[in-house]
């Protein structure tokens, strides 16, 4: 009987949240260690070498303890078919997250921008999302009329599409006005049942970060 | 027949440097389109073939591939680089994501205000020495195989080897501490389709100097 995967992380989302989904969605029961809330905490998982290259997000799965944001997705959805079919597939994937990354590493920095950097921060990254990226899913959706955006099944694309609508929603609720399809293809990922579980209160889900997640993160990392 | 992959990107290094790398290992033949002004990547905005709007762009197998990490990923499970199971590629997706963090930062020096630069080239030092090099040091250690993983030449072995060069160009004497990684450095640049690449005349890129900088910031409007 294999373990459950166990999170290595602070309270919050930051790089850890687009995993939680993933596993959330693929069904998989995981556990969060004690939540990074120290220094101490952090300089003891670096004496046990738990931490590859001295970084959280670590997961420990399958008997690995594996780091890296990408690397840690890459696995999670290969072993649970939500990496497409074949390599072509795969590449379509690949580019339509890494685009969401871009996005959600705006939308993570965000809250650590300095007062002076808040509005102009604020502002490029809704314009990001309506003027780069989700134009292109939109486009996506449309030319080819399927459910879901890559080989017409559920995928990690899907996946992380819905987390960076959701996450700009809560910045500025009407991001979709003019994308349609989205608006659709958000309320449809949102209902297929592992999902809509994540969704509801009570779950792993974590919550939009505030001035005390921005605090413990510099202490902890000494930024 | 397909076509030879078009690549397009500045003249330079940068984020496009890597896929030329693990073409020139896969031993593909490739073509550049260079980027030399603004206007060049206007139009390849306007003509629609940027994704979102960014380059490296690659033209390959009646693709037109964005985004760095989805571009190696597929040359990489194309040509047969990247492990031969899922547990194979958890370890190269996490050796290869080091080094392309340790090379981003190098990459953004050039970029950074005069006041940043001292303090951030001796943090690339550091993050070298202390963070990424004895990693690759311990793992080729712990297994006394030849290459990182699964004990076949991978998209590991190819990134590794591209850092460690660029580093080297930073503080030459840096593989000191790390005899794993010195005789490692020999022995991949050994093998024929690296070794080609290395040659002057290749489609390697030099590091860039100020006036490529200066072109740089002109086209990307930074």
């Amino acid at each position: 009987m294999t373990t459950k995967p166990r999170l290595y992380y602070f309270n919050g989302r930051g790089r850890m949240e687009t995993i939680r989904w993933l596993l959330a969605t693929a069904g998989v029961e995981f556990e969060e260690a004690e939540y990074l809330e120290t220094r101490e905490q952090y300089e003891k998982l670096l004496q046990d070498g738990a931490l590859l290259f001295q970084q959280v997000p670590m997961v420990e799965i399958d008997e690995m303890k594996l780091v890296q944001t990408r690397a840690i997705l890459n696995y999670i959805a290969g072993k649970h078919n939500l990496y497409g079919k074949d390599i072509k597939e795969r590449a379509l994937i690949d580019m339509y997250v890494e685009g969401t990354m871009d996005l959600n590493e705006m939308i993570m920095l965000y809250p650590f921008s300095s007062p002076e950097e808040k509005e102009k921060n604020f502002a490029l990254m809704i314009q990001r999302a309506t003027n780069r990226y989700f134009p292109v899913y939109e486009k996506v959706l449309k030319d080819h009329g399927q459910d879901f955006l890559v080989g017409n099944q559920l995928s990690r694309a899907d996946v992380q599409v819905l987390e960076s609508i959701l996450m700009i929603e809560e910045y500025e609720p009407t991001v979709l006005s003019e994308f349609p399809l989205l608006q659709a293809f958000k309320a449809r990922i949102s209902n297929l049942p592992t999902i809509k579980k994540f969704l509801q209160p009570g779950s792993q889900r974590r919550t939009e970060p505030d001035d005390r997640i921005v605090e413990t993160v510099n202490k902890v990392l000494q930024l | 027949m397909a076509g030879k992959p078009k690549l397009h990107y500045t003249k330079g290094r940068g984020k496009m440097e890597s896929v030329r790398w693990l073409l020139a290992a896969a031993g593909v033949e490739f073509e550049e389109e260079f980027i030399e002004a603004k206007e060049d990547l206007e139009k390849l905005r306007k003509d629609g073939a940027l994704l979102f709007q960014q380059v490296p762009m690659v033209e390959i197998d009646g693709m037109k591939m964005v985004q760095t990490r989805a571009i190696l990923s597929y040359i990489a499970g194309k040509h047969n680089l990247y492990g031969q199971d899922l547990r194979e590629r958890a370890l190269i997706d996490m050796y290869v994501e080091g080094t392309t963090d340790l090379m981003g930062m190098i990459m953004a020096l050039p970029l950074q205000p005069p006041e940043a630069k001292e303090k951030n080239f001796a943090l690339i030092i550091e993050r070298a020495t202390t963070r990424y090099f004895p990693v690759y040091e311990k793992v080729l250690k712990d297994h006394g195989q030849q290459f990182l993983v699964g004990n076949q030449f991978s998209w590991a072995d190819v990134q590794l080897l591209e850092a460690i060069l660029m580093a080297e160009e930073f503080k030459p004497d840096i593989l000191s501490p790390f005899p794993q990684l010195q005789a490692f450095k020999g022995r991949i640049s050994n093998i024929p389709t690296i070794k080609k690449f290395l040659q002057p005349g290749s489609q390697r890129k030099p590091p860039a100097d100020d006036k490529f900088i200066a072109q740089v910031k002109k086209i990307f409007n930074m």
